[in-house]
């Protein structure tokens, strides 16, 4: 600007306005530099989430399929009911099965020299399945059934390419000379590998029985903590920023109950665990691993969340909408019922399912109230035992998965991440959907 | 209205949930994370072969489970404390103070200590107690001298040893490992070596020199692990020359991964530990409340089931899963049936 003042011929100082002079064309680079700049960390950002994405993916789709045995297996009254004498009674019913298996093979003349230690390496724990069947249809004793059980991880493994003949080298768990029999079994169509529905389905299972392990009964515990959490935050939350909002006068008082409420929705989660271990478990005496504690645990944490964006919402509703119920007569009650909430309610529902969403991926203040470790009930019978009886929640169970021995738990604890990927998305594409459809601008 | 019948409802429902609560009707179980998987095993079986539920098992490490045990009696405490040491003296006066005075050992079985390193680093194949005090103790004896460990490399100290840089991950002090660790390599390296006689000769107590030699190396080359195996595995995944302690099961659920080293020139099983040879192992404990039993239900039936031949004994589940069954069972199981308390009496 000066040179072009001080330029006695009040042109621009080379002539065409058509050819950029060097600070143009400098300021242009640096405006290209920082798209590129800008670029480069969108690019960054997306290359890590396809790693991560291609990770968990490749890592956690194992744990969907299983390998299984196919075996039409009789059980008669006689054997069922010296069985039910045994103190270790699955023990029994995986004996019966071994030697059934070991005679239809028998039978069919396979050449690979096995005897019953192997094919009980090569099973999972299957007496607790076959139980189960036989106290629950009593009828079917006698009948042939057939039986499609899990074989052991390593065998899992096998097929999945996580377990060689190089790396079972020094395992007793499963020997070189059982691959060839795996082998022969998979040719003959009764190993194969079929969809894991325990997986969905299923409680978490003992150290030894990866096979038989699902996620199941966690994601009924997390669903009945957000419960919890909903009931009691949502009406809490809402409750109070309408009154800091639109009634409470602003004084020291409401000054510092706002900045605690900002401070809370920083404070580590571990925290309100320990708050929850001492207030909810030793001081109420409610139960220990119950999905009720874990909620009201989880709704303190969700609180600053759900009030913090609740008022902003409240915020963002025009003066004049409020000024204008006013002015035809309603009540400041009135106003803020009939008139603000119904249009804060998108922003409002988003913020609380965004922090429900964050409640469900939360373990730590889990593990203190006692939901993270071995907590396999299978299902609540009824509503008050969902709240109450002690279950697992879907990340506490993938925690647990994580630090086993066995690596076939290392999968199931990757396919676990999927899941709760997959509820967390779909909670992330509700919130969406609300705040599109119902959000107004002025 | 419908807000206040909302909040009416919900309340009556938290009611009607705290009642049902009162009786707990399974058995809640905490502590060592090396007795966990036994302990899920267990708990699983028990589940599958009685009428009684599940008990939920947590982990958390030995001193951490038998603090939340010595809290009290009641339902909202738990009921057995797992633990990989024996409850100590400090610990059974803190539950006496809150009222837990009657208590039931149960040992359970052996585990072994092993020392292994990446399947594809050095063969550590020549280990003594003293080599392992040499290369993370904080004080050693050196060319006569009681030094700071100045040792950098396994092969500085012991010809045998690979040429390699030390890097040990043992067990954090919450770890039960941690105190049979101390006990059987550190103490035991540290008078070996002979550091612990030069540190009592240069004026200290015995207690005082036992405490010298249970020190070990701040510099970075041992590292607490105050976290479960799982850890101390992926640390060795990360480190060529890296050593870490795990316990038998675990290292036998990943031979694919893990090498391990022989302590004495012998190499850990199931066999040389129970004949003893393998001098690195450690017996596992549950300590039950006896004021619980006959209040929550399948309590003594868990306790019995745990430690009965077909569970605990050779051959069993967890024998297979790589405990070292007890050749006292049956003593175990007498005092369990007669619902023996510690100290004596029942």
């Amino acid at each position: 600007m000066t040179d072009a003042t001080l330029n006695g011929d009040g042109g621009r100082p080379n002539g065409s306005l058509t050819t950029q002079d060097d600070r143009t064309k400098a300021r242009n680079r640096a405006e290209t530099r920082f798209k590129a700049y800008g670029l480069a960390a969108i690019l960054v950002g997306i290359f890590f989430l396809v790693v991560l994405a291609v990770s968990i993916i490749r890592s956690g789709s194992p744990a969907f399929t299983r390998t299984v045995v196919d075996v039409e297996f009789t059980l008669s009254q006689s054997e069922f009911e010296a069985a039910e004498e045994e103190l270790f009674k699955t023990k029994a019913y995986q004996s019966l099965f071994i030697s059934t298996l070991k005679g239809q093979l028998d039978e069919r003349g396979v050449e690979v020299a096995f005897d019953e230690a192997a094919i009980e390496r090569l099973l999972g724990k299957v007496g607790g399945t076959i139980r189960e069947f036989y106290t629950a249809n009593p009828d079917k004793l006698g009948e042939p059934v057939q039986f499609e059980l899990p074989a052991s991880s390593r065998v899992d493994g096998y097929f999945n390419g996580r377990v060689t003949r190089e790396s079972i080298q020094d395992s007793r768990f499963l020997m070189k000379a059982d691959l060839d029999l795996v082998d022969v079994l998979h040719d003959a169509g009764i190993m194969k590998s079929s969809f894991n529905w325990t997986f969905i389905t299923g409680a978490d299972a003992g150290v030894d029985n990866p096979g038989g392990a699902g996620i199941g009964a966690s994601v009924v515990g997390s669903f009945f903590m957000m419960l919890v959490v909903l009931v009691l935050s949502l009406p809490i939350g809402v409750a109070a920023s309408i009154y800091l909002e639109e009634f409470a006068p602003q004084n020291r008082f409401t000054d510092l109950i706002e900045v605690n409420i900002s401070n809370l929705a920083a404070v580590p989660s571990i925290v309100f665990g320990i708050l929850g271990l001492a207030v909810f478990i030793q001081f109420m005496h409610l139960p220990q691993s119950a999905p009720l504690v874990g909620g009201l645990v989880l709704t303190l944490m969700t609180l600053p969340t759900i009030i913090i964006s609740t008022r902003a919402s409240l915020k963002a509703v025009p003066p004049s909408i409020r000024d204008a119920a006013l002015g035809v007569g309603a009540s400041r009650m009135q106003a803020v019922f009939h008139h603000v909430l119904p249009l804060a309610m998108p922003g409002i529902l988003t913020g609380t399912i965004i922090g429900l969403a964050q409640a469900l991926g939360e373990t730590a203040p889990l593990l203190l109230i006692g939901m993270v470790g071995f907590v396999a009930r299978g299902y609540p019978e009824g509503i008050a035992a969902g709240f109450t009886d002690p279950n697992s929640a879907m990340p506490a169970q993938i925690y647990t998965w994580a630090a086993r021995a066995d690596a076939g738990f290392y999968e199931k604890a990757w396919g676990g991440i999927i899941i709760l990927l997959a509820f967390l998305l779909t909670m992330n594409i509700i919130a969406i959907i609300l705040r599109r459809r119902f959000e107004r601008r002025w | 209205m419908t807000y206040a019948k909302i909040t009416t409802s919900a309340l009556a429902l938290m009611a009607v949930s705290a009642t049902a609560a009162a009786a707990r009707d399974n058995v809640q179980v905490a502590g060592s994370s090396t007795v966990l998987p036994y302990a899920s095993i267990v708990a699983e079986l028990f589940g599958e072969n009685t009428d009684f539920p599940t008990p939920v098992v947590e982990s958390g490490g030995s001193s951490a489970g038998l603090k939340r045990f010595c809290e009290g009696v009641g339902e909202n405490t738990i009921d057995v404390a797992n633990a990989s040491r024996a409850i100590r003296e400090k610990e059974i006066k803190a539950c006496a103070e809150n009222g837990v005075t009657d208590i039931i050992e149960v040992r359970i079985g052996y585990d072994g200590i092993v020392f292994a390193s990446q399947q594809s680093g050095p063969d550590f194949t020549a280990f003594e107690p003293s080599d392992i005090f040499n290369a993370i103790g904080a004080t050693v004896l050196k060319d006569g001298a009681l030094v700071e460990n100045p040792h950098n490399n396994w092969a500085e100290f012991n010809a045998d040893l690979p040429d390699a840089e030390i890097a040990m991950f043992i067990p954090g002090t919450k770890h039960g490992t941690r105190e049979v660790f101390e006990d059987k390599v550190l103490l035991k390296g540290c008078e070996d070596t002979g550091a612990m006689k030069a540190m009592m000769d240069g004026g200290m107590s015995e207690d005082d020199a036992e405490d010298a030699c249970l020190d070990v190396r701040q510099d970075g080359k041992s590292v607490d692990i105050d976290g479960d195996y799982t850890e101390t595995l992926a640390r060795i995944d990360a480190n060529t020359n890296g050593i870490g302690v795990f316990g038998l099961a675990f290292y036998e659920n990943n031979t694919d991964k893990l090498k391990v080293a022989t302590m004495g020139g012998i190499a850990p099983s199931t066999e040389t530990i129970a004949s003893g040879e393998y001098p690195v192992s450690r017996p596992l404990f549950f300590y039950v409340k006896k004021a619980h039993i006959g209040v929550i239900p399948g309590l003594k039936e868990y306790t019995q089931f745990f430690v009965a031949d077909e569970i605990a004994g050779p051959g069993g589940p967890l024998a297979n899963y790589g405990l070292v069954a007890d050749p006292e069972l049956a003593e175990t199981q007498a005092a369990i049936e007669a619902e023996e308390i510690m100290g004596g009496g029942s």
